[in-house]
C-alpha cells in the first residue's frame, strides 16, 4: 500500500538559523584593541558561557552584540547577524527594536543597574512601554506575571517598592524580570550571580535554566567555573580579547586543550584538596621553620553572644583554634561571621562569653590591660585599598607597621626597620620595585600581598582573614591562597578564615564552622562537613555551588 | 523608645533650628548697627553735620529711643520686643516696620520668583542642548556657564538696560509696571545664577549618564535622547535643587543692587536706605524677614528633595 507522501523534512545536515552569530569580531577603544577576532553563535534552547578574568573582553563582546559598545568604540566584524539578518547595516532605530524585544540584557550589579529613583515595577514595565505592548492594564498584568515567573513574592507590593528597599536577591530577580518582560528569544546576562549569597545564586541560576528550557537562547558571562558547570551547554574561554578554547562544557572542563583553560581549572580551589598548590607562582623566600613556634590552642572562644538593637548577631558561638591550623567560618550575609571576627579581634565586646588569646583573657580586660596581647592577632580583609593610607608608599606603610610600639619589645631603629620591611615584602612575594609605589598603583594581588606583609609585621600568631580573596580573579586568588599556605607552614600561623565561597574554605580549612542567623549550625573537620553535611543549611549551601549533574572532575 | 526619639528629632530639631537662625540674625544686626562708628542720634536728627541741634534736644532724643541705657539693656529690650512679635516703628520713615515690609514685599517676591524661573529655564536649556553634542558642545556650554556665573549684577544690569531699553526700546528704562518692567531686572539676577545652576546640573547629568541603570534603559530599547531627558535628568535635578535654597537667599541680597540700578521699589532698596539711615527697627525687620525666607525655602527644598528622591522618604532599615 503506497504511503501518501509526507512533506519532506529539512535535511538533518541543514543547521537551523542561529539566534545570533558574530564572525571575526574586533573591537577597539582609542589605540587599544580589547576584542580580537571573536566568533560566537547562540542557537535557540542553548546556553553559551563566556568565561574569562577581568579585562578579557567578555563584557565588551556582549555589549557589542546589541550595538551598545560605548562611546568611542571601533567595531569591525566579518559577520554580525541576528536571526540570519546582517545587523551591521541596520539603523539605530532598527537596532532599538531588537533591544528588549529580541534580546533581554541583564547587567552585572542590580543595585546600580536599576534606576534608584523609580519603583521596580516601572523598571520592569519599561521594555513593555518602549515596545508598545498593550494598554496600561495589560502591561500591569504582564509585569505581575513576569515577577511571579522570577519568583518574587507578593508582586503587587514589590512592584511599588524602590530598589534600595529590596534585598540583593530580589533586586537581581527584578532586573532579570525587566529583561524577560517581553519574553525575548535571547537573554544575555553579565555576571548575573556575582556578589550574591550561595543559596540566592542557586535560585537565580535555576531561574536562568528555566528560561533556557522554554526554547530560549542564553548567553552568560562569568568568571566562575562552578556556575559554568551548573548551567552552560557550551563554553568559550576568553583571554586578552580572544577566545582561546570553545566547546561543549563536558569536553572543555574535563579535557582542556588550551594551556590557559588548564591554568584556570588548576586555579579552582574547590577542585583541589588542602595542601595542593593552585598556581605556578614561584615560592617566596621564607625562613626555615624555627624551634620556638607557638603550639596548642592560640585562640579560643566560649559561648559568645552579641545582640544589636534586639537583633541577635552572634549566639552561643564557641571554637578553638590551634597554631598552624585553619578554621573556616562560612555563612551568608547576616549570618554573624563578621561579628564573630570582630569579637575575636577584640574590636567588639561580646555581651556574654569569653575569648582567650594565648591562654590569657582577651575579650574582658580593659584595653590598657590587654594591649600587650594585641600584636598576636592581626587582620587582613577583603578590600586592601581602603585599608591603606593612599598617600603612603608600601615601604612607608610596612616600616610604620614594623616600628609600631609593642610592650615588652624594643622598637627597631630606622635602618633595622627598613631591612625588616624589605624582608616582609620578600616573604609575601612583593617585587622590590613595588615598595615605592602607592596602593592605587598596585594590582589587586599585589595589594593583598602588601596587606599580608603589614599583618605579619608584628610577628602575630593568629591572622583573621575576612574574605581575603573575594575581590580577586581566579588565577590571582590561586597565588594568594598558595602564599597563605606557605606562610602558615613557615611561621606556624593560625588562620581564622571567613568566606562566603565554599570552594575556597574547603581548600584552605582544617576545621569549619557553618553559621546561620548568628548560630553555629554545624562544626567539624572540613573534610567530614563537606563530604557528609549533617545540617540542611550546610546541604543547601553546598548544593548551591555544586553542578546539577555530578562531574567526575579531578576530585 | 527609639521611635519617640526619632520623631522628636524629626519634628523638634527643625523649629529649634529656625528659632536659632532668627535669634542669631537679630543679634548680629543689633551688634553691627551699634558697632558702626558715629552717633545714631545725629543721623536721626537729619544727617550729621548740616543740622546743629542743642545738647538738650540730643539728650531728649537719646532718652526717647532708650539710647542712654547700657548696651546689654538695649539688647534685652530689643530682643524682648521681637519675641512678642513687635517689630517696632521705623525711625527714618516714622511708620510701623511691619507696614513698610508688607508694602515693599510683593514687588520683591515677584522679582525673586521670576528670576529663579528664568535661571532654571536658562540653565536647563543650555545643559540639555550642550550635552550629547560631543566634546565641543560640552566645552562651549561649560564655558558659557563659567562666564555667566562670574558676571557682576550692576554691570550686567547696566548692559541689559543699554541694549534692550535705550537702544531697542523693548522694555521700560526705569520703574515700569507689570511684567514689562520686571523682565530686565529678573534677567539681571537670573543670568549669573543660571551659570551656577548649569554647572552643577551638567556635572550631575554627566555622572548620571555613566550609571549602569542608564545602560539598562538603553538595553531595553530606549533612545539616547529619551534616556537623557527622561531618566538621567531627574538625577541631575537634585544638586541644583539644593543650590536653589541658597539661591533664594542670595537673590534677596542681590536685589539691593538690582533694585537700585533699575530704580524699583522693593525690600532690597528699603534695606539699603534703612542701613544708611541707621534705622535699627527697619534693618532688623528686613534681616529677620530674609532669615525667615531662608528657613522656609530650606524646608521647601527638603520636601521637594523627598519628592524627587524616594531614598530620602523611606529611611533605610538597619
Amino acid at each position: 500500500m503506497p504511503t501518501p507522501e509526507k512533506p519532506v523534512p529539512p535535511p538533518a545536515s541543514a543547521q537551523p538559523v542561529p539566534l545570533i552569530h558574530a564572525g571575526n569580531l574586533t573591537v577597539g577603544f582609542g589605540g587599544r584593541t580589547v576584542v580580537r577576532g571573536v566568533s560566537l553563535t547562540v542557537h535557540r534552547g542553548e546556553t553559551l558561557a563566556l568565561v574569562g578574568e577581568s579585562g578579557s573582553g567578555k563584557s565588551v563582546t556582549a555589549r557589542t552584540l546589541v550595538g551598545l559598545t560605548g562611546p568611542g568604540a571601533r567595531v569591525r566584524a566579518d559577520r554580525l547577524e541576528w536571526e540570519g539578518e546582517d545587523v551591521r547595516a541596520w539603523s539605530e532605530r532598527r537596532r532599538r527594536r531588537i533591544r528588549g524585544r529580541g534580546i533581554g540584557f541583564v547587567l552585572q550589579d542590580a543595585l546600580v543597574s536599576l534606576d534608584p529613583l523609580r519603583p521596580v515595577g516601572k523598571e520592569i514595565e519599561d521594555a513593555l512601554k518602549l515596545h508598545a505592548y498593550g494598554d496600561r492594564a495589560a502591561r500591569r498584568a504582564r509585569v505581575r506575571e513576569v515577577m511571579e515567573q522570577v519568583a518574587i513574592p507578593d508582586p503587587a507590593l514589590r512592584a511599588a517598592q524602590y530598589p534600595h528597599e529590596l534585598s540583593g536577591g530580589l533586586r537581581q530577580r527584578a532586573l532579570i524580570a525587566s529583561a524577560l518582560a517581553l519574553d525575548p528569544p535571547l537573554l544575555i546576562a553579565d555576571e548575573p550571580t556575582t556578589a550574591l549569597d550561595a543559596t540566592v545564586q542557586a535560585q537565580i541560576l535555576d531561574l536562568l535554566a528555566a528560561a533556557r528550557s522554554r526554547e530560549r537562547g542564553l548567553l552568560f558571562i562569568t568568571h566562575d567555573l562552578a556556575v559554568v558547570r551548573r548551567l552552560a551547554d557550551r563554553v568559550a574561554v576568553m583571554r586578552g580579547g580572544e577566545i582561546v578554547e570553545e566547546g561543549p562544557v563536558g569536553h572543555v572542563l574535563q579535557d582542556p586543550q588550551h594551556a590557559y583553560t588548564r591554568h584556570l581549572l588548576a586555579a579552582d580551589p574547590a577542585l583541589h584538596p588542602k595542601g595542593a598548590r593552585l598556581s605556578a607562582a614561584p615560592r617566596p623566600a621564607l625562613p626555615e621553620p624555627e624551634g620556638e613556634r607557638p603550639r596548642g590552642v592560640v585562640l579560643a572562644a566560649e559561648g559568645l553572644h552579641k545582640t544589636y538593637r534586639g537583633r541577635t548577631a552572634v549566639a552561643d558561638v564557641s571554637f578553638a583554634l590551634a597554631a598552624g591550623r585553619t578554621l573556616g567560618i562560612v555563612g551568608e550575609s547576616g549570618s554573624g561571621k563578621s561579628t564573630t571576627a570582630r569579637i575575636a579581634l577584640g574590636l567588639t565586646r561580646p555581651d556574654r562569653g569569653t575569648v582567650t588569646l594565648h591562654g590569657e583573657e582577651w575579650s574582658a580586660p580593659a584595653e590598657k590591660a590587654r594591649r600587650h596581647l594585641r600584636h598576636h592577632i592581626q587582620l587582613v580583609h577583603q578590600d586592601p585599598l581602603s585599608a591603606f593610607d593612599p598617600r603612603w608608599t608600601v615601604r612607608r606603610t610596612l616600616t610604620d607597621a614594623v616600628r609600631l610600639h609593642r610592650p615588652g619589645h624594643r622598637t627597631p631603629g630606622p635602618a633595622e626597620a627598613a631591612g625588616r620591611a624589605r624582608e616582609l615584602a620578600a616573604q609575601v612575594g612583593l617585587p622590590a620595585d613595588t615598595l615605592d609605589r602607592h596602593p592605587l598603583h598596585l594590582s589587586g594581588g599585589q595589594r593583598q600581598r602588601a596587606a599580608l606583609a603589614r599583618a605579619l609585621a608584628p610577628r602575630p600568631s593568629v591572622l583573621v582573614l575576612d574574605e581575603p580573596v573575594s575581590a580577586l580573579d581566579v588565577s590571582v586568588q590561586a597565588q594568594v591562597l598558595d602564599l597563605l599556605a606557605e606562610l602558615q607552614d613557615a611561621f606556624g600561623l593560625a588562620y581564622l578564615f571567613i568566606s562566603h565561597d565554599l570552594g575556597v574554605v574547603q581548600h584552605t580549612s582544617d576545621d569549619v564552622l557553618v553559621m546561620q542567623d548568628g548560630w553555629i549550625v554545624e562544626a567539624g573537620p572540613a573534610a567530614a562537613v563537606f563530604a557528609a553535611p549533617a545540617h540542611p543549611h550546610t546541604r543547601a549551601l553546598l548544593d548551591a555551588v555544586r553542578p546539577l549533574t555530578p562531574s567526575g572532575a579531578t576530585r | 523608645m527609639t521611635a519617640t526619639v526619632a520623631r522628636l528629632r524629626r519634628y523638634g530639631v527643625r523649629p529649634a533650628g529656625a528659632a536659632l537662625v532668627l535669634w542669631a540674625a537679630a543679634t548680629v544686626t543689633f551688634l553691627a548697627l551699634h558697632l558702626v562708628p558715629g552717633d545714631p542720634v545725629l543721623v536721626l536728627l537729619g544727617g550729621g553735620s548740616g543740622a546743629n541741634p542743642t545738647p538738650e534736644t540730643i539728650a531728649a532724643i537719646r532718652h526717647a529711643y532708650g539710647l542712654d541705657q547700657p548696651l546689654y539693656a538695649q539688647y534685652l529690650h530689643h530682643i524682648g520686643r521681637l519675641v512678642t512679635g513687635d517689630l517696632g516703628v521705623s525711625t527714618s520713615l516714622k511708620e510701623p516696620v511691619a507696614g513698610v515690609i508688607t508694602q515693599q514685599l510683593p514687588a520683591t517676591i515677584e522679582l525673586t520668583a521670576l528670576a529663579l524661573l528664568f535661571a532654571w529655564l536658562l540653565a536647563g536649556a543650555v545643559v540639555l542642548l550642550s550635552t550629547g553634542r560631543g566634546a565641543l558642545g560640552r566645552a562651549l556650554g561649560s564655558g558659557l556657564e563659567t562666564v555667566a556665573a562670574g558676571l557682576p549684577h550692576f554691570w550686567l544690569g547696566v548692559v541689559l538696560l543699554y541694549v534692550f531699553a535705550f537702544r531697542l526700546g523693548w522694555f521700560p528704562v526705569a520703574g515700569g509696571t507689570g511684567i514689562a518692567g520686571l523682565v530686565l531686572p529678573a534677567l539681571t539676577l537670573a543670568v549669573p545664577l543660571a551659570g551656577y545652576l548649569g554647572q552643577v546640573t551638567r556635572g550631575a547629568l554627566l555622572t548620571a549618564l555613566e550609571q549602569p541603570f542608564v545602560t539598562s534603559a538603553r538595553l531595553r530599547g530606549m533612545s539616547s535622547a529619551a534616556v537623557r531627558a527622561r531618566r538621567a535628568l531627574r538625577h541631575a535635578l537634585l544638586p541644583p535643587l539644593t543650590l536653589s535654597g541658597w539661591a533664594v537667599g542670595a537673590l534677596f541680597s542681590s536685589e539691593v543692587v538690582v533694585e537700585s540700578v533699575f530704580a524699583r521699589q522693593g525690600i532690597g532698596r528699603a534695606l539699603l536706605n534703612a542701613v544708611l539711615a541707621r534705622d535699627l527697627p527697619l534693618v532688623t525687620g528686613i534681616v529677620l524677614l530674609i532669615a525667615a525666607v531662608y528657613v522656609l525655602v530650606d524646608l521647601a527644598v527638603d520636601l521637594l528633595h523627598a519628592v524627587v528622591d524616594p531614598r530620602i522618604r523611606t529611611p533605610r532599615e538597619l
